[in-house]
């Protein structure tokens, strides 16, 4: 059973559709109630990081969300703006993130990207795992991802990227520590390719 | 490396799909959701769709018809057609929709970019310009299905939609639409030297050689067509078609290893 948080932002269908084509059952969390029995989670984020952390601050699930990952090491995967909630702080707000992982949320350098169109990194891009990470397994060499964001995730403890991508420079676009997940992609878009990474997650 | 984005664009028009020809004589192609389907199958970059009929006819979008759509997509889905309020954008995000196309309203209010931008990320807001030769030269911007002209230069334009914060442009020619004779190459070079956000391009692909010139030139650019990906033959049989990955690494010159050549 696969736990979709529902706090009012991001996609929540499309994520329901691809486990439904894979038969694996989920459920969709919009209460703290709703969360009591959760055994593997994804939050799905779209937009700006201070209205996805002010929507979730304010959903009534922030409290047990922090206790299911942080004590009870329930699997998590954070979504494009969900993965970047997941770490301390982002250039593009204010608020604090759930700091989930040790990491700062910086912005895209413009003058690092060689071509004409700058930000957002919009488009299907190449992912490179390191060290054959589970979420990766049986994808193909020449998988791509659809991206569409303007800031990247930057661990603070290297060994928690997982995979990189390339635009104007490196940088993670997936990390894992410990029970927790985040891609900078968007797998419920991402045709055959996510399907597989969504559904190594639910067999992790 | 960043792909170019290769796009199939649909128009929505009586809940059913056509294609038209320099924005007149819809033609039935078929079903939304039904191409929605075929196109998860060919594993398509992104899909755009443009109810033809809401600013026209000053109707609200067909909600339910893009909820259905969203739900169907395995892709990233653009919509536009008759959006005007920031809650209209809000509530088809929340359907499900990655991005939204802003048209005749951002003509009369441009500031509407900014409004939308603030709430759902520049990213995710788009503007398609319907943009048609002037007779001595130059071009301008029309609405309303190319019946209305707006005395707006597209080029200048673009470059305050940018400022404003939108997050992509398209534009599309209605010269060349379902005309499949190519796309004015002329207009792409000169807004694509204006704006640092990414473009796509509309309007007059009749091969994918009318998309390969465009990349050569462009490189990391969105290129969108209708008639290319609905029509075969030279009778303009329906038959919904789009290159394979392998066909389309040809077209950016990477190798099956990912890597350029």
């Amino acid at each position: 059973m696969i736990t979709l948080i529902d706090y009012g932002v991001g996609n929540i269908f499309a994520f329901q559709n691809v486990y439904k084509r894979l038969d694996i059952p989920t459920k969709i969390a919009k209460t703290s109630q709703d969360l009591a029995d959760a055994q593997k989670l994804i939050l799905p984020g779209v937009g700006s990081f201070d209205f996805a952390m002010s929507q979730l601050n304010g959903s009534g699930m922030r409290e047990i969300l922090d206790e299911l990952v942080n004590e009870k090491k329930v699997p998590v995967i954070g979504i494009c703006v969900g993965m970047q909630m997941m770490g301390n702080r982002s250039d593009e707000g204010k608020l604090e993130g759930l700091k989930w992982i040790d990491s700062e949320i910086l912005k895209f350098d413009e003058n690092l990207i060689q071509q004409r169109t700058k930000l957002p990194h919009m488009g299907w891009n190449d992912v490179i795992p390191v060290n054959n990470h589970p979420l990766f397994r049986g994808l193909e060499k020449d998988a791509i991802f659809y991206f569409l964001h303007s800031f990247y995730f930057k661990c603070n403890n290297p060994t928690d990227s997982i995979a990189f991508s390339e635009y104007g420079i490196s940088f993670s676009s997936a990390v894992n520590r410990d029970n927790v997940y985040g891609i900078q992609f968007h797998p419920e878009k991402s045709h055959h390719y996510g399907e597989k990474l969504l559904h190594n997650f639910a067999n992790l | 490396m960043l792909r170019p984005r290769i796009i199939p664009s649909l128009l929505l028009h009586d809940k059913g799909l056509v294609k038209t020809v320099n924005f007149k004589s819809p033609k039935y192609v078929g079903d939304p959701i039904n191409a929605v389907r075929i196109f998860n199958e060919k594993e398509v970059d992104e899909l755009a769709f443009f109810d033809i009929d809401a600013t026209v006819l000053n109707k609200e979008p067909d909600y339910v018809l893009i909820e259905k759509l969203a739900n169907q997509s395995r892709m990233p889905l653009c919509y536009g057609g008759g959006v005007k309020t920031v809650e209209q954008a809000q509530k088809i995000f929340s359907l499900g929709i990655e991005k939204i196309a802003l048209s005749s309203a951002v003509i009369h209010n441009s500031k509407l970019v900014t409004q939308i931008a603030d709430r759902v990320g520049s990213q995710s807001v788009i503007v398609v310009l319907d943009i048609k030769k002037k007779l001595l030269g130059g071009y301008e911007i029309y609405t309303h299905n190319g019946k209305k002209s707006t005395g707006i230069n597209p080029i200048k334009f673009a470059k305050e939609l940018e400022a404003l914060g939108a997050g992509e442009i398209i534009i599309n020619s209605i010269d060349q639409d379902g005309v499949m004779k190519g796309y004015d190459l002329n207009l792409i070079d000169k807004i694509a030297e204006t704006i640092s956000i990414p473009l796509t391009v509309l309007g007059g692909a009749g091969s994918l050689a009318d998309i390969e010139k465009v990349i050569e030139k462009h490189g990391v650019i969105g290129v969108a067509s209708g008639s290319l990906f609905v029509f075969k033959g030279p009778y303009k049989a329906v038959l919904i078609n789009y290159p394979t990955q392998i066909e389309k690494n040809k077209i950016f010159k990477i190798n099956n290893s990912g890597n350029t050549e």
